[in-house]
């Protein structure tokens, strides 16, 4: 659960370790020797191009597939030496807003929300009402508790699945691919909401995104996967890989396929990050 | 841990400070605000709230509610709240969820329905509903004129999948379901016959009834929730991922390219499949006469030749004709109608199984009438 922390100076604390991790599909090796640090508060990108396994990173992360080798760490607790039952009670300190939304299509958003809560803790429908309509209002659909998820555009849906991630008030949320399927302006208030709530809550994100505009408005860290090596080639913030890494599959990344190296401006970027819709 | 402390204070200046120390969670008893409610609505209501957090611990959703909570009891009275003394993430919190107001419009209300406007509604929809399923119907019927025509298009790959899946695959099941189905008709059947020393004639029982109706029941039924089930739950599962569409888009149409080779397989698969559900159903008669009952298998072969009449054999065909329209045309319609949810899958195959028992039923009974009319 979330501790008071208003500071935007932090001092770095490991929050997750991933630690020499191999991930495969039986034989097939998708990446291997992954190794990095998320600090308490980071907002982290899990960045690279299509395929490379950035999402099987996350569901290795989240505890949904079993890595083949390594250990990945939440202070200290290894996730994947608990029992499956620990581990489905350790689950429950991570809020993930999955790629299509993922809510449960038969219930309404109020429902949505409010069955983790009726599930695991003792709360009165009264107060779990309060809960469901503050977090509603914290993503902009207030108003919304009766609606189906069918009855919602692709942006709506993607704000509830963040209220639904937020149930528990999580220590860590896990994002994947948030802008997918976004217009700019949605994809802009989508990262706003993620930034004010690593504010306001210090909660520590970890975003699997290939979107450069979120990565550089928003990540203060990340990591690289690539494809052909199939391991990690950088770490770091987005911002400095940008202009201090050397490898030139990164370079081609960060600069959108464009040859020559680093052409990032940060003014360019500001603009580009704050969309079309902002003043 | 501390617990969650509530306290106020009036001040002489008429402003309220609510002293709000301990941890705040959700998860956590939270002390009462009826006490501070009340202050607020008292003859006199503070003019100012002010908060001091000094002793304030953790906090989250649950600090947030009681906020939240105490915003709307303000709300257009004469009390200002100074949310100033907060904690600044708490404060950003309150913000944002203020940032996009309720939109007071999209908020559902229920209404309740007299029994005369449900009774009218339940009428319409079932008007919409058979509208609907004659005008698939009529669909399916061009498409059959093309389809003769020479202009109607579907895979041949597609179509020998779905032949396989409701012919050969289907077999273990049939076999089963109808050699039971042949041994408790011997059984039930046998408890009478033997009374009169004529258990021979469970070879008539046995055979009359699975050639003339059982077989194509019990194959009708099978079909119904294993085929016709699955058809309702592809196509439905198409229609949620926008499948359909793409077709309609492309000028190709569902109902030629999905429902034509799903109604024609199992129109034709499900007469074979009757006949040799009949044949395993009079196995199971055997099994019983020859291991109960002392019969020979010559001797039941020959019963069984001897009271099967080509007419019982030809109704039972006939009706797994119908039943095969029924079933595959029940599990393509309910598949084309279904909406744009998993639940709406759920619901569509449901559907699909219960519409297709009741018309095997009511077919059966027509049928029955109709034979006994002409005295087939």
């Amino acid at each position: 659960m979330m501790e008071q922390n208003n500071s935007t100076a932090r001092t770095p604390e490991p929050h997750i370790i991933v630690r020499d991790l191999t991930m495969a599909y039986g034989e097939n090796v998708v990446q291997k020797d992954i190794t990095f640090t998320v600090n308490k508060g980071d907002i982290f990108i899990i960045m690279g191009g299509s395929g490379c396994g950035k999402s099987t990173l996350l569901r290795l992360m989240i505890g949904l597939k079993e890595p083949a080798k390594g250990e990945v760490l939440y202070g200290d607790v290894n996730l994947w030496s608990l029992t499956p039952d620990e581990r489905e009670r350790f689950m429950r300190n991570f809020g993930i807003l999955y790629q299509s939304g993922a809510l449960w299509s038969s219930m309404t958003l109020a429902e949505n929300i409010s069955l983790p809560l009726e599930q695991y803790t003792d709360l009165s429908p009264a107060r779990i009402d309060e809960i469901v309509s503050l977090k509603l209002s914290l993503v902009g659909l207030a108003g919304f508790e009766d609606y189906y998820p069918s009855e919602l555009s692709g942006g709506m849906k993607k704000r509830a699945g963040l209220a639904r991630a937020m149930a528990f008030d999580p220590d860590i949320l896990f994002f994947d691919e948030p802008s997918a399927g976004l217009d700019p302006v949605s994809s802009k208030l989508l990262d706003d909401l993620i930034l004010e709530l690593r504010e306001s809550l210090g909660t520590t994100i970890v975003i699997v995104t290939h979107e450069l505009a979120s990565i550089f408005a928003i990540g203060n860290n990340s990591v690289f996967l690539d494809a052909d090596t199939k391991t990690m080639i950088a770490s770091g913030d987005p911002k400095k890989l940008l202009v201090e890494c050397k490898n030139p599959t990164v370079q081609s990344f960060l600069n959108r396929g464009r040859p020559g190296g680093c052409r990032y401006d940060e003014n360019e970027a500001e603009q580009h990050s704050a969309g079309p819709g902002s003043t | 841990m501390n617990q969650g402390e509530l306290h106020f204070e009036r001040s002489p200046e008429n402003t309220l400070t609510i002293n709000v120390s301990g941890d705040w969670k959700i998860t956590d008893a939270l002390p009462s605000s009826d006490d501070l409610m009340k202050e607020i609505d008292a003859e006199v209501p503070p003019q100012r709230i002010i908060f001091d957090t000094r002793a304030l611990g953790g906090w989250d959703s649950g600090l947030l509610t009681f906020l939240v909570r105490l915003k709307h009891h303000c709300s257009g009275k004469y009390t200002t709240i100074d949310f100033g003394g907060l904690p600044k993430g708490v404060q950003r919190l309150l913000d944002l969820s203020s940032v996009v107001p309720e939109r007071k419009e999209v908020r559902r209300e229920s209404v309740r329905v007299s029994l005369l406007t449900h009774i009218s509604q339940v009428e319409g929809n079932i008007w919409h509903s058979i509208l609907e399923t004659l005008s698939f119907i009529g669909e399916v019927s061009v498409s059959f004129f093309r389809l003769f025509t020479g202009k109607a298009r579907f895979r041949r790959s597609d179509f020998m999948l779905v032949l396989e899946e409701s012919g050969v695959d289907a077999l273990p099941i049939v076999s089963l379901i109808s050699f039971l189905v042949g041994l408790i008709l011997a059984f039930v059947g046998s408890i009478q016959l033997k009374m009169f020393g004529a258990q021979i004639f469970i070879a008539d029982l046995v055979g009359i009834a699975m050639t003339r109706a059982m077989g194509a029941i019990m194959v009708g039924i099978i079909m119904a929730g294993r085929t016709g089930a699955a058809f309702a739950a592809r196509i439905g599962t198409m229609q949620v991922n926008e499948e359909i569409d793409a077709l309609r888009t492309s000028g190709i149409s569902p109902v030629e390219f999905l429902v034509l080779p799903r109604i024609i397989a199992m129109t034709l698969m499900l007469p074979l499949l009757t006949l040799y559900a009949d044949l395993m159903g009079m196995l199971g008669g055997l099994v019983v006469s020859v291991t109960g009952f002392g019969i020979g298998m010559n001797e039941y072969f020959q019963e069984t030749k001897d009271s099967v009449a080509m007419a019982n054999i030809w109704v039972g065909l006939f009706s797994s004709f119908v039943f095969g329209i029924i079933v595959s045309l029940t599990g393509c319609l309910r598949g084309m109608q279904c909406g744009r949810s998993a639940s709406a899958v759920g619901d569509a195959t449901t559907s699909a199984v219960v519409t297709s028992i009741v018309g095997i039923v009511i077919a059966t009974a027509i049928i029955t009438i109709l034979c006994d009319a002409l005295g087939i």
